[in-house]
């Protein structure tokens, strides 16, 4: 199943959300505002990277660049897509739970 | 009618405004909105300061570019506010440092300050507006 996740780790509850109620084995997308939860070095990376035991991450290319992070300040394991591989990702996993 | 034209003469009043940036760029429309009240501010010379805390500290973030989005990329804004003598910004080092960022990340330099220092800031205002 894949889960989505558009909201800022610092400002929502909703990464949280996503993470308490998610199989292990999930697939976790990061876009608009949830791809600050990819960074690294930030006070939320600690969860993420914990998290990275359970879930395969994914974080939308067009929406780090437009927030200026580069692909090198992200946790090490979290791949980025372009818009296809968005696509891709919702074909592929079936089920979509949209964590607005 | 003089009464009238009296009661709009507002020419020469200055008020301290603060402008709190507390959200990140493009996921809403906090951040621009509050730009433009900046702008509007400084065109009628007010006393303009703005502050960026909580996720508002990605508003100044260096490298941001929208093409892919098809948003416009307003950060470059935050330099010309020079040009409008609005010189006044200030980052709450708290938010600055749980984001992993630095003043060296920004479009703007910038006074970093502590929440505490700030809130004597935030107390001594006219007109506080956030977003």
């Amino acid at each position: 199943m894949l889960h989505t996740v558009n909201k800022s780790p610092f400002e929502r509850g909703t990464f949280d959300s996503c993470m308490r109620l998610a199989k292990k084995g999930s697939t976790i997308l990061l876009y608009e505002d949830g791809v600050y939860a990819a960074m690294k070095g930030i006070a939320t990376s600690g969860k993420v990277e914990a998290a990275m035991a359970d879930f395969s991450f994914f974080v939308l290319g067009p929406d780090l660049k437009a927030r200026g992070i580069d692909e090198d300040k992200l946790i090490a394991g979290i791949e980025t897509v372009d818009y296809g591989g968005f696509v891709d990702l919702v074909a592929e996993k079936g089920t979509v739970q949209a964590w607005l | 009618m003089d009464g009238f034209e009296e009661e709009f003469d507002t020419e020469g009043v200055v008020k301290k405004f603060m402008f709190v940036n507390r959200k990140a760029p493009y996921g809403t429309i906090y951040a621009l909105e509050i730009l433009e009240m900046v702008l509007i501010s400084a065109a009628f010379d007010q006393d303009a300061s703005v502050v960026f805390m909580d996720d508002g500290v990605f508003q100044i973030k260096k490298g941001q570019d929208t093409t892919a989005v098809n948003m416009k990329n307003f950060s470059p804004t935050f330099r010309a506010l020079e040009g409008y003598d609005v010189e006044k910004l200030y980052v709450e080092k708290e938010s600055m440092e749980a984001r992993g960022l630095t003043p060296d990340d920004f479009v703007v330099p910038v006074e970093v300050l502590a929440a505490e220092e700030l809130s004597v800031l935030m107390d001594e205002q006219d007109v506080v507006i956030g977003g």
